[in-house]
Parts: structure tokens; C-alpha cells; sequence
């Protein structure tokens, strides 16, 4: 069951084509991961998940339901670019940020209480967000972001800004949301954690949507049946393989040889019998894109055709 | 509407708890009250003592000058004007007044001073001569004194405004003070925190929360909620002016022993009404006509009619604060910082400053052509109607009703028309917005 959906969304503005048709699904309970480079539309389709702007055409969906305005307070969005009231205090302004999200004021004071002192930052309550360091401030904001227990959470690049080790506590913090029931759409450029964190992903780039799908799925679908064998050769000379398999690069590494096989119409078994008699195999193994590779991959087969159109 | 009532009460509760609010409260009574009772206090503490040193050659003045309080005249008769002079340095005179023999034909004295006589002393020394000079003309001519002062005339034009059927008494100088007064008040209103709501607006967009606010309300809703706030401010901080003034004019004045009819404001308003050139004289015939005078204003107090001024007061006060608080907000989003704002600032201070301009035009002819635009553009109306309203608005106010009406019009145009800018404006960064950019963003839906 999707917890959102769109539709066909377009939306223009007075120069450019910000989103051109594009449809995304999310699961419930699930991270999304809404990857592209920078300008592509993931911004323009956030807003409009959380209402900020509202599409040309096309149509957003919220639990099977036309999205609504009531619809913000079950979503929670943590923008790009990070902002609080400088001048305010910290508690009083998170009070204030939980209240416009519908919880009232006593609620949130007291779930307030209870992530200050999770996050042991109780001595923060009465100082000004000006006082504050960049980092000190991230925390206050991701908090003033899941508050109010959002059903739908919308992170645009959470770890920016954090050292590594907060870093990885909003990363636990993330998890463990995902356990109790929350959805989390999730923008980065960071490919690393996309493949640490996310099921699903969608690939905006120039206004359109290029990829999607389940991670695992995207990943094996982008296997170019490439294996890496590790070996022991006692002569040292070159793997000698039979036709069909294709030597890509031979490494050394600590003693022992790496070689990187494309193996066309033959399957893994064949080329380790191929390989057995002549060397000691140490390991062996599929070659699996990593999502940085198929990122790089996609947007650049896409803007080389674009430019070929063009031309 | 929950939502609009926390942005209000936010904006509210930020802007009053300010160390500047505080301050800026407390310090404005005091300049307010400074205006009031530093004239008074310096009227009087002018005199210190002065004693002047009288060099009359023409030995025509042996009578005429009169000590009065610190104000000492030594004649002497035989003394060169150069020794005169000398006597300066020995700091005992502190003026010598040198009458030359000729000055029945010349009408020219002088008088040489370190330090400059007040202004009080040197009118009283040419009133002195004057009206010995005087004097002596008129006894050379012939003409009696007492037959001179008989043929001096002093008409008074009372006005009275008819319509229909009843005659009402009108008194023009108080009505340009009431008028005026309103019309000053809504003018500073409108500027002090028409730019409190565009620089909110600014803070809010160059501290990037702007986004997350619109996550969770209309850009709409925190546009008026910003826009009402600070018009409560403002408000609180009026009413805390008028209350902190009263409480210390009326202080300093039991603490000075200071009358009503001795406040030295009347007495300018008297010079320039009878067309008088002499203060000393006139200040004279206004202490003899104060007392008529006073009765005359506070009928015509009485005449005005208050809860009428009051309640339109209270309207073009608000309402043209909201017509201006949009079109400061939408400037505000259209710009990444303050320095920007200069060339949208003056579409709206135009019809500001001009209609403050116009203002006295519009005194002068109350009921001309002028005044009936003026006061029913909306983005002049709130100031002008306030300077037309005392002189009176024929009845049925159709007038003012109808300017009543363009100004909430006006207001809900504005609003619209800001709010687009706004919502647009808003998540627009890093551009340098020029007019047909927000044309534009006006036609987009």
C-alpha cells in the first residue's frame, strides 16, 4: 500500500520546465530515496508534497486520498537549506514550529522534554538559536522536524552539516522511525547512504523521472555480469581464457591477483572450471553496481541523447 | 484560523518582549513630554541677569526703558561709544546698548554684546524705543495717545456653517491642530511598522525558516498573521505613549505650577492670526483676550464632533495601516536583503509623502476638488480624510462613505495583489528582482 503517490506531475515556471510528467509512488513504511543532480526537480516535487506550491497538472495523492492541506500536519519536512528564528529561544521556538504542525502546546512540551533529554540538550531550552553552533542547530531542527510524529517524513540531505558522529545518531534515529511506522523520503547526493538506508528510489534528471524502482532490484538489473576473482599464480603469467570470456583488468593486490571477467553467454560455473586447473582461487564474486556508478550512468546517457536531439 | 492566531500571537509576544520595545516605550513619553515642558522650563529660566549699558546720545531716552527682573538699563549720557565698549571687557554689562543722535530720522540703534542677549530682552529694548519714538511723532504731529488707542480696531471673524437649517459655530484653528494631529499619527504608524513588517519578512527569508513555516501554513495566512501582529504592537505601543504622556505632561506641569493658559502655545497662533509684528505686543493683547479666547476653543470642543472623529480615526489608522502593511510585506519577499528594498520602496511612499504635502493645500481649501480626491484614493484617503473630517463632511457623509469603502477595497486589493508577490517572492533567492519580474509573478496564478 502506498502512502503517496503522484500523478503525471508538470509544473512550469515563467522560464523553465521544473517537472515534466513525472509519477512517484511510495511505499508505506519504507525510506524513498529521491536522487538526482542538482536543478533536476527534486526541490520543486518536495514542495509540493508538502504544499508549498502546487502542481500545473497532474495529481498528488495521500493515503489513496486527494492530498489536502490538512494533509501537513501528518508530514514533516526538513529542508535543504536549514533555518530557525536567530533571535528566538530555542524552546519557545520549538514550541511555536510544533504548534503551527497542530500539536498544542502542552503535548508539545512535553515530547519536547522527552527529545532534549534523549538528545541530552536540556540546557539549551532558554538559549537564542544565534548562539547556537551550525551543528547544535541541526539537532534542534531535525527534532522540531519529527515532533509532531509525522506519517510521512521528508529529509533533504539530514547529514549535512552533522559530524560523524551525530551523523550517525540521526541515522539510528531514522532507523528507529522506520521501525515504529513512519515513511521517510529521503534526498541525497550521498550514494552511500542511499544504498544503506533506502528500499526504493526514483532518478529525476532534467525535469524527468529516468529510474525507479526497489534498490536491490535496481542493482541487479544493472549487473553487467562482471566477476572478480582473486588468485594465486605460482608462474605469474596472464589467465589464458577461452572465447566468450573477456579479461577487463588483471591487479595486484598483497600477493595475490585480481582480475575483473566479463563472462558473455556463459554462466559463473563455467569460468571457475575454466579456472581451476591453472590457478588457486582465493575468492570469488558477482560484481554489483554500486548506485553511484548507475547514477552517473543514467544521467549521462540521458544528457548525451538530449544532446544529440539538440544537434 | 488557529494558525493565523499563533503567528499573530508570536509576532506579537517577539516583538514586545524586545529590549528596543521597552525602550523605545519609555523614551517616547519622555521626548513627548521633553516638547512639551522644555519650552515652558526654558521660558522660564531664559532670564539671567543682564544689565546693559545704556550710551544715549540723543538724550531722548532718559524715561524709557523700564527695569524688568534680571533686566537692568544704566543710562549714561556722556560716555563715548568706544569707552562704552571697553566696559564690556570688566564683565559687569554684559551689553552696551549705543543710541546715535540721529535716531529720530534714522530709526537705527545698536546694541554690542560678548554674548548674545536673549531674544525676549532684545524685543523688549526695540519695543522700548518704538514706542518712544512712537510718541514723540505722534505728539509732534499732534494726536492725542488716548484718541489712538480709541481708533485702534480689532475684528474677529467668527465661523459658523450652515446646513440645513442649523448654524454651527466652527473654529478653523483647532480643526487644522485635530486634523493635522490624526494625520501626522496615521502617517508614522503607517511608516514605523509598515517597515517592521517588511523586515520581518526579510529576517524570516534570510534565515531560510520561511520554508519551513510554508510546510505547515499558507504563505497567506503568514502574511496577515505577520501584518496583524504588528499592527497590535504598534497599537500597545500608542496606547502606552498616550498613557506614559498624559501621566508625565500632567506631572510636570502640577510640578512646575505651570497653568493652561500660560502654555506659551497659543501665543504664536495669536501673532499670526491678527497679522501682528510685534511678540511684545501681542503677547500683551493675548493675555488680555486669553481668557475670551480659551472659552471660544473649548466651545468649539464641545462643537467637534469626538466619537465621530474617534471612530473614523480608529478606521483609517488600521485601514490604511493593512493597505500599506501588504504592499511593505510583499516588498519584503521580493528582496534577499534590506539594501534591496530602495527601489520598491518608493511606489509606496509617493502617495505617503504627497499626501502628507498636500495635506496643508488641502487645509487651506477643505472642501475643494483637491480635497475630495485626496481624501477618497485610498492611498491617500487615510491621511487626507483625517485633515478634512474637523472642517466638517456635508451630510449624509457621503464622502466619507464612500472613501470608507474604496480604502477597504483599496485593502483588499493590495493584500491580493501583495500576497501573490509574496508567495512567489518568498522561495526566490539570489535574484535580483526588477519590476517586470514581478509583474509576472502577479499574472502567475
Amino acid at each position: 500500500m502506498e502512502i503517496f503517490k503522484a500523478e503525471n506531475i508538470t509544473k512550469r515556471y515563467a522560464t523553465h520546465l521544473a517537472l515534466d510528467n513525472v509519477s512517484i509512488s511510495v511505499r508505506e513504511n519504507s525510506i524513498f530515496g529521491l536522487l538526482g543532480p542538482n536543478g533536476a526537480g527534486k526541490t520543486t516535487l518536495i514542495r509540493m508534497i508538502t504544499q508549498i506550491t502546487a502542481p500545473d497538472s497532474g495529481n498528488l495523492f495521500f493515503h489513496g486520498q486527494k492530498l489536502v492541506p490538512a494533509d501537513t500536519e501528518k508530514i514533516g519536512y526538513l529542508p535543504e537549506e536549514r533555518g530557525l528564528y536567530k533571535k528566538m529561544e530555542v524552546g519557545e521556538q520549538a514550541l511555536y514550529l510544533a504548534q503551527l504542525k497542530g500539536l498544542s502546546r502542552k503535548d508539545a512540551g512535553t515530547k519536547l522534554k522527552y527529545w532534549f533529554e534523549k538528545f541530552e540538550i536540556q540546557n539549551w531550552w532558554k538559549k537564542k538559536v544565534e548562539e547556537l553552533s551550525k551543528g547544535m542547530a541541526q539537532k534542534v531542527q531535525f527534532i522540531v522536524t519529527i515532533l509532531h510524529e509525522p506519517e510521512l517524513l521528508i529529509l533533504d540531505e539530514p547529514f549535512s552539516g552533522f559530524d560523524p558522529i551525530n551523523a550517525n545518531i540521526v541515522k539510528e534515529e531514522i532507523l528507529n522511525l522506520k521501525s515504529k511506522g513512519t515513511t521517510i523520503i529521503f534526498s541525497t547526493h550521498n550514494m552511500a547512504s542511499v544504498e544503506e538506508l533506502c528500499d526504493d528510489i526514483a532518478l529525476i534528471n532534467q525535469s524527468q523521472k529516468i529510474l525507479d524502482g526497489a534498490v536491490s532490484d535496481i542493482r541487479s538489473a544493472y549487473k553487467n555480469n562482471i566477476w572478480e576473482v582473486s588468485y594465486l599464480s605460482q608462474n605469474g603469467s596472464m589467465l589464458q581464457l577461452p572465447a566468450g570470456f573477456d579479461l577487463l583488468a588483471t591487479e595486484e593486490d598483497d600477493g595475490k591477483k585480481v582480475a575483473r571477467i566479463k563472462i558473455g553467454n556463459h554462466n559463473s560455473n563455467e569460468l571457475l572450471s575454466t579456472l581451476i586447473p591453472h590457478v588457486n582461487i582465493v575468492s570469488f564474486k558477482e560484481e554489483i553496481p554500486a548506485m553511484n556508478d548507475i547514477f552517473i550512468q543514467k544521467v549521462n546517457e540521458m544528457n548525451a541523447s538530449k544532446k544529440l536531439v539538440n544537434a | 484560523m488557529h494558525k493565523i492566531a499563533l503567528i499573530i500571537k508570536r509576532e506579537y509576544l517577539t516583538r514586545v518582549k524586545k529590549k528596543s520595545f521597552i525602550i523605545m516605550t519609555i523614551l517616547g513619553p519622555l521626548l513627548m513630554g521633553a516638547l512639551f515642558v522644555v519650552p515652558i522650563w526654558m521660558a522660564t529660566q531664559e532670564d539671567e541677569k543682564t544689565d546693559v549699558l545704556v550710551v544715549d546720545e540723543s538724550l531722548l531716552f532718559k524715561n524709557s526703558f523700564t527695569d524688568k527682573d534680571n533686566l537692568k538699563f544704566h543710562i549714561v549720557e556722556n560716555m563715548s561709544i568706544k569707552e562704552a565698549e571697553k566696559q564690556l571687557d570688566e564683565e559687569f554689562y554684559s551689553a552696551v546698548l549705543y543710541i546715535p543722535q540721529n535716531i529720530i530720522n534714522s530709526n537705527g540703534a545698536e546694541i554690542i554684546f560678548k554674548k548674545q542677549p536673549g531674544f525676549n530682552t532684545m524685543m523688549f529694548i526695540e519695543d522700548a524705543i518704538e514706542k518712544e519714538l512712537e510718541s514723540m511723532k505722534l505728539a509732534e504731529a499732534g494726536i492725542d495717545k488716548k484718541t489712538l488707542a480709541a481708533a485702534k480696531t480689532d475684528v474677529k471673524l467668527r465661523k459658523s456653517k450652515y446646513e440645513s437649517g442649523v448654524k454651527e459655530s466652527k473654529n478653523t484653528e483647532l480643526s487644522m491642530m485635530v486634523g493635522m494631529l490624526g494625520g501626522v499619527l496615521i502617517y508614522f504608524f503607517i511608516f514605523l511598522y509598515g517597515a517592521q513588517v517588511m523586515r520581518g519578512v526579510i529576517e524570516e527569508k534570510s534565515s531560510r525558516i520561511v520554508e519551513v513555516i510554508m510546510s505547515s501554513v499558507k504563505p497567506f495566512q503568514l502574511m496577515m498573521g505577520k501584518i496583524i501582529g504588528i499592527a497590535m504592537v504598534g497599537l500597545t505601543q500608542f496606547l502606552l505613549w498616550i498613557i506614559l504622556t498624559t501621566t508625565i505632561v500632567s506631572a510636570a506641569k502640577g510640578l512646575l505650577g505651570v497653568e493652561k493658559n500660560s502654555l506659551p502655545a497659543p501665543v504664536p497662533m495669536e501673532q499670526t492670526l491678527n497679522g501682528q509684528k510685534s511678540p511684545m505686543q501681542s503677547n500683551l493683547q493675548a493675555n488680555q483676550v486669553d481668557g475670551d479666547d480659551m472659552g471660544e476653543i473649548w466651545k468649539s470642543v464641545d462643537k467637534i464632533n469626538f466619537p465621530l472623529l474617534i471612530g473614523v480615526f480608529i478606521f483609517y489608522f488600521i485601514g490604511g495601516y493593512l493597505l500599506y502593511g501588504a504592499l511593505f510585506a510583499a516588498v519584503g519577499a521580493a528582496v534577499d536583503n534590506e539594501a534591496d528594498t530602495q527601489q520598491f520602496m518608493l511606489p509606496i511612499t509617493i502617495p505617503l509623502v504627497l499626501s502628507f504635502v498636500m495635506a496643508q493645500f488641502v487645509m487651506n481649501n477643505p472642501e475643494g476638488p483637491m480635497a475630495f480626491w485626496l481624501s477618497i484614493i485610498p492611498f491617500t484617503s487615510p491621511i487626507i480624510m483625517m485633515v478634512r473630517l474637523p472642517f466638517g463632511i456635508p451630510y449624509p457623509y457621503t464622502d466619507l462613505w464612500i472613501s470608507m469603502a474604496l480604502l477597504v477595497i483599496g485593502f483588499i486589493a493590495t493584500t491580493w495583489f501583495a500576497a501573490k508577490i509574496y508567495r512567489t517572492g518568498i522561495l526566490m533567492y539570489g535574484k535580483k528582482v526588477t519590476y517586470k519580474e514581478l509583474w509576472k509573478w502577479i499574472r502567475y496564478h
